[in-house]
């Protein structure tokens, strides 16, 4: 690896495993389909393992497992009613996705599928998709009732729809934007300081010592940072929730 | 925006255009991309249909994965896990009232034997007064007999010791007349007087 080992930017690169081209397009399988594929992979066999005995009482992993599987079903409880629990498996899709996708990031040399824009706009597309076909079908053009609150002067009307329809707008990119520059930038502070501590590392015996705030920094904002990754899943399925509820429930 | 940006920050590399895929298929994928490298990977469309499409992949499997075999798994468990809480507390419910019901049992034929208790007891008393009643009477009965026989034997004495006295008094009379007064009376006139001065 010819590259600056303290440059922050170079985790995020994207190589090619099995370079695969469809006509003009490019569908190599990179190192982030690899850890798609790994978060796919450890989520199911981690929920499917631990739940191999169907204890009664349960084991410690399928305690885990249980407890995720509550919770993510009491929050879109919570958030969109009994009706919204028709998208619980999306919603749990999601969350784990999300969640383990962040933590598995938080290895060293390990990519980080949710740094990527274009991931986390697909995912924030795929929610806003999900209500407003299923607005459209389950409401049809009452639905559209969404932007239109109710008990508003009629002068005001047209500003408040317009206000309503930019921010639904704007729901997915705030949606994918918060997800990938949590991660981004998270990573890239926690490089930037991991950098310093090799660059003054590499300059004798005063580095080191001078090496050893940046360290300890590293340190904490390791902790930060997986706080970061969970909060930042719990976030995603959190508002995933509630614009779910939008499309069950348009009215105000 | 910040692709191109990039790019014109980046002024050595603006010169490679984005690595084709003949080219990455060599060995040396990552340096061959990295002298490629068009600014920030994140906003490199380069890999956009790549992502997207093994996102969908991915995530379309795990979706399927989700729904199919394990949610069912773990709500499964779940279910079953209250249903056992629900039958087991109803259990316990059925046996609470069981012992209710017994208890409730045990009190009333408590209840019961000490009320027999209390009527064979008061039926006791009741026969032994009854008894002693009975011997009261016999024995006041036998006590009348006796005084009256008594009775009949002191009248009895009585009359023949008065029946005496007549007599007597005849003979004191006669005695007395003819001792003292030298009279002779007859036992007709003596008995005529003694009955004259007794009433």
């Amino acid at each position: 690896m010819e590259h600056d080992p303290t440059d922050p930017i170079h985790q995020f690169q994207i190589n090619r495993i099995v370079p695969i081209r469809i006509g003009d397009w490019d569908f190599s399988f990179t190192n982030s389909a690899l850890f798609m594929v790994l978060t796919v992979a450890i989520t199911a066999a981690f929920l499917y393992y631990t739940t191999r005995g169907r204890g009664l009482v349960p084991s410690r992993g399928q305690s885990v497992t249980e407890l995720t599987y509550e919770f993510t079903a009491n929050m879109l409880r919570d958030a969109a009613g009994p009706a919204g629990m028709r998208f619980f498996p999306f919603v749990f899709s999601i969350f784990m996705f999300v969640l383990v996708a962040n933590l598995l990031g938080m290895f060293p040399y390990f990519f980080t599928v949710t740094s990527h824009l274009i991931v986390t706009f697909a995912l924030a597309m795929l929610v806003i998709g999900v209500v407003i076909v299923y607005g459209l079908m389950k409401h049809g053009l009452h639905w559209f009732k969404l932007f239109v609150p109710p008990d508003v002067p009629a002068m005001l009307l047209p500003l408040v729809v317009l206000i309503e329809i930019v921010s639904f707008i704007s729901r997915p990119v705030s949606l994918s934007v918060r997800l990938f520059a949590n991660m981004l930038a998270g990573h890239i502070t926690l490089k930037v300081f991991a950098g310093f501590v090799f660059s003054l590392g590499t300059l004798g015996a005063l580095g080191i010592l001078g090496a050893i705030l940046p360290l300890l920094m590293v340190v904490a904002l390791t902790a930060l940072e997986f706080l970061v990754a969970a909060l930042q899943a719990y976030v995603f399925a959190v508002l995933t929730c509630m614009y779910l509820n939008d499309a069950i429930h348009p009215g105000h | 925006m910040f692709v191109t940006e990039a790019f014109a920050q980046d002024g050595e590399t603006t010169a490679h255009q984005p690595a084709d895929a003949a080219a990455s298929a060599h060995g040396e994928t990552i340096h061959a991309d990295r002298a490629h490298e068009p600014g920030f990977p994140p906003f490199n469309p380069e890999f956009y249909p790549s992502q997207l499409l093994w996102l969908a992949i991915t995530f379309g499997v795990f979706y399927w994965l989700l729904k199919t075999v394990i949610m069912p798994r773990i709500g499964g468990i779940l279910e079953n896990r209250r249903d056992r809480i629900a039958l087991d507390l109803e259990a316990a419910e059925r046996m609470r009232s069981d012992a209710d019901e017994a208890k409730a049992a045990y009190e009333q034929e408590l209840a019961e034997a000490r009320s027999r208790a209390h009527s064979i007891a008061h039926e006791a008393k009741e026969s032994a007064r009854e008894d002693a009643e009975a011997e009261r009477k016999r024995l006041d009965g036998e006590l009348d007999e006796k005084l009256d026989a008594a009775q009949a034997r002191i009248a009895e004495v009585k009359r023949s010791a008065l029946s005496e006295v007549d007599g007597i008094a005849r003979d004191v009379t006669d005695t007395i007349l003819r001792e003292v007064a030298s009279i002779e009376a007859s036992q007709d006139e003596i008995a005529g007087a003694v009955a004259e001065a007794g009433r």
